[in-house]
This record gives C-alpha cells, structure tokens and sequence, in this order.
C-alpha cells in the first residue's frame, strides 16, 4: 500500500506528458530544428521553478513528509561520461524521439513498435556496464 | 472539462513536471527515470552475466511502481483525454520532413514512417527502433542520468555534470536531427 503514491504520481507523469505532446517525435525534431519555443517553455519552466523549490529544500523551509531536510544527491562529476554519454543519448533521443520517460507513457498508448525501443534501451543499459571500463570518464 | 481535452500549453506543463519532481522529494525519493532500465535489467537475470546488476532492485520497487503507473497515464489519456491528436506544429517543420519524406506531419503524435506496423516488420524499420533505444539506453546511462535526472533535477540543483550532460543531449540531438535524419529517411 505505501506504493499507492508513487503509482499515483506517475499517472499524473504520464498524463502530462502527454498532454503537452511532449512524447510526440514531432515536437522533438521541431525543437531540435529551433521551429518551436514549445520544449524550451516546457523543460525551462520546470527548471525555473525546481530552483525555486531546491532553494526551498536547502533552506529547510519546504521538509519531507517525516519533517526531515530534503537532500538532492549530487550527480557525479565526471566530464566525459557526461558529455559523450550525452551526446550518444541525444543521437538516440533525436532519432526515436522518446527519452525514457516518454518511452513508458507510449507503452500505455498501444504503440507496439515501442517495444522494440524499450528492448534497445535495456540492451543499451546492459552493454554499457559491460564495457564501461574501457570508456572514458 | 474543456481544458482537459485541448492540448496543454508549455506553462502549465512545465510548473507540472516541477510538481511531479517535488511530490517524489517530498516522499523521500528522486525524480529519474532512467536508472529504471538497469533494474528491469537486473530483474531479468542481467546478474547472470555481470556482477554490477546483482544489486538489490526491491529497494527501487517505488520507481518501477512510478512508471507503470506513466504508463496507465499515458494510456488514460489516449482512452479518454486526447480525442484527436492533431499538433500545432510550426508550418516549416511539416515541409522539411515532407522534404525528407515524413508524410502528414502533426496529424498524429508518431511519424507512421517509423512507428507503424509496416515499418516495425521492415528491416531498416526495426534497425532504427532498435539503433534509437539502444543509444537512449546506452547513453542515459553512461552520462549518469536522462531528461528527468539531469536536465530537470540536476539544472534544478544547478549541477555543473548535469549542463554538461544536457549540453550533450543537445549535440547528439543536433547532429541527428540536421545531419542523419535526412539520410535516414
């Protein structure tokens, strides 16, 4: 039953998401070809607000529901992981248009060719640990 | 009930994802989506080949819950939410995929160029389901996180690793988009 939240704002992912045609491949090659401020608007006025509410977090003001500090995990800093791991996700992001959020919201659409992207991705998750110790980071 | 059923412009979507990030701190987790594909992994027997994913995925059993409940969201909204699926795209994107070959832009949210049945049964169409997946999954996870985890969460946070990454996707994303899509298709 403690699950119930998580199951409940994922929902309300998926329904916004899609609502907003952000899961749309069209909407990914229009702000990659600069044509649309539609993504931009989207991904920046989240952004905008998150530092708003990290500020939040890290001044105490906003607590987690036990009442404790809210600590974002630092991302690890590792620049060419990040930036050719970037690079490669973004060739794949352009190329499907479905970043792996949107991937899952497609799923409950009945589009069975995602399948085969969600297959490529768990592929894509399993090689990279297979042969990450050769990549540069 | 109105609003339901038109398309959600940018400001509302974007303070909503925002919220979606905030609800997940609030109950003592982080918003990310992609580390989920190394837990399917590892629920599929992944560990049988490589010790990385003999981690213990039940301690990310609330993720997994979070994305199949975006998958009963997507589905809610296709059922009942989107009665058509036309997008107001801007008139030069539909002629220059027209130019490329990618019919009807916008009348729908999938080009059927690569997500209809013919192209899923056709060799090149499945190459590139597969090719596309295979670099999401790939990429996500050596640059550490995806749109969720870096460009929402980490910017948020004001990371350094998580601009870089996100100026990575927009590389990848530029090179695909003006130099392999018109090959491609």
């Amino acid at each position: 039953m403690k699950f119930i939240k998580f199951f409940v704002v994922g929902i309300l992912f998926g329904i916004i998401l899609s609502k907003s045609e952000v899961i749309s491949w069209f909407r990914i090659y229009e702000m990659f070809k600069f044509q649309s401020f539609h993504m931009y608007g989207v991904i920046g006025s989240a952004v905008v607000l998150g530092i708003l509410i990290i500020q939040l977090f890290k001044k105490g003001i906003i607590k987690n529901k036990d009442g404790k500090q809210i600590i974002v995990p630092p991302k690890k800093n590792a620049f060419k992981a990040n930036f050719l791991g970037g690079i490669i996700f973004g060739l794949g992001w352009a190329l499907v248009g479905a970043c792996p959020g949107p991937m899952f919201i497609l799923l409950g659409r009945g589009v069975l060719a995602i399948l085969i992207i969600v297959f490529g991705a768990l592929l894509g998750a399993f090689v990279y640990h297979a042969v990450k110790k050769w990549m540069p980071n | 009930m109105e609003f339901f059923l038109q398309p959600w412009p940018w400001y509302v979507a974007g303070p909503l994802i925002t919220l979606v990030m905030f609800l997940l701190f609030y109950f003592g987790k982080t918003f990310g989506v992609s580390s989920n594909l190394e837990t399917i992994c590892a629920i599929g027997g992944a560990g049988k080949f490589n010790s990385y994913f003999k981690f213990d995925w039940r301690k990310n059993t609330w993720n997994l819950i979070f994305v199949f409940g975006a998958i009963i969201g997507g589905f809610i909204s296709y059922q009942w939410l989107t009665p058509n699926e036309v997008i107001a795209l801007n008139p030069q994107t539909i002629q220059d995929l027209s130019e490329i070959g990618i019919q009807n832009a916008g009348q729908s949210y999938l080009p059927a160029e690569i997500f209809s049945l013919d192209a899923l049964f056709s060799l090149k169409g499945i190459l590139v389901l597969l090719l596309g997946g295979f670099l999401v999954g790939f990429g996500t996870r050596y640059a550490g996180g995806c749109t969720s985890g870096h460009a929402i969460v980490g910017l948020s946070n004001l990371e350094i690793p998580s601009l870089i990454a996100v100026i990575g996707f927009f590389v990848g994303g530029l090179i695909m988009t003006w130099v392999f899509i018109p090959i491609i298709f």
